[in-house]
């Protein structure tokens, strides 16, 4: 085996395929169902506008459902976007910098969109 | 043992230029389509969150919000908010359907040469097929 520490250390790479795997899977499981749960909404009878849309998300069972998808999503993208990044960016020095750029971003949007739920 | 792990050719670092004329399988298709379909969301995030932002917050921001799609917002027309939601709705629909196929085959090991092959001709042509119709009720064809 390749020496792996001190100055020689290997700063690239996941190292813990199984958790991003898995974790993928089960928060891609969570956002299918809820898109399911949303679109049963929608799609039930009345008039699609303004107080049936914001009705849907009125309750809070369903606003702390799509608080757990936003989490979802942005973990789910987190490990997503990461592996383009490990993939297609070799200089350790910019794939940092694209890494950190895609967490300020997925945070930012994912606090948007919960001071969006939790406003109304 | 060394040696012959040395002389194995490496395929590595395939050109920007050569990528035209590589012809792939449909799962190819498909997995490639995943990763731009993912990265396409990602980037349109803040454009999907503004959406739900204006399509939630008061009648006046959900008003906004349907003007987008009409008259457009600040200096983008509405047939160009449309065809970016048009993307997206794409995007989601191949992510979301080449995803489900990729549970499918974990959960039930469908992993042959001719499984991968039928999966991703289904899923391509699902998500296009639901595509033109989003598309035509977007575009107000029904």
């Amino acid at each position: 085996m390749s020496t792996n520490f001190g100055s020689k250390r290997i700063v690239v790479g996941a190292h813990y395929g199984t958790r991003d795997w898995l974790s993928q899977r089960v928060t891609a499981v969570l956002m299918a169902l809820f898109t399911v749960v949303l679109l049963v909404q929608v799609l039930l009878p009345g008039q699609m506008g303004y107080y049936k849309w914001a009705g849907i998300f009125a309750s809070q069972w369903m606003k702390v459902l799509t608080f757990v998808v936003i989490v979802s999503l942005a973990f789910h993208a987190w490990v997503g976007v990461r592996d383009i990044w490990m993939d297609y960016v070799k200089p350790a020095g910019v794939r940092l910098a694209l890494q950190v750029f895609s967490i300020v971003w997925l945070l930012g949007c994912a606090g948007w969109a919960v001071q969006v739920i939790w406003r109304l | 043992m060394a040696n012959t792990l040395k002389e194995r050719p490496v395929y590595r670092n395939i050109h920007v230029a050569q990528i035209v004329s590589y012809r792939l399988p449909p799962a190819g298709i498909v997995s490639i389509l995943h990763r731009v379909s993912g990265a396409l969301m990602f980037l349109l995030l803040p454009f999907v969150i503004w959406l739900f932002d204006n399509s939630l917050t008061s009648e006046i921001s959900f008003d906004r919000f349907s003007s987008a799609f009409s008259s457009g917002v600040g200096f983008l027309p509405g047939w160009f908010v449309k065809l970016v939601c048009l993307g997206l709705i794409w995007g989601y629909l191949h992510h979301f359907i080449a995803g489900v196929r990729h549970l499918w085959m974990d959960m039930t090991h469908s992993v042959t040469k001719e499984q991968g092959h039928s999966s991703a001709i289904v899923t391509l042509a699902l998500s296009a097929l639901l595509t033109v119709a989003l598309g035509a009720k977007l575009f107000g064809l029904f």
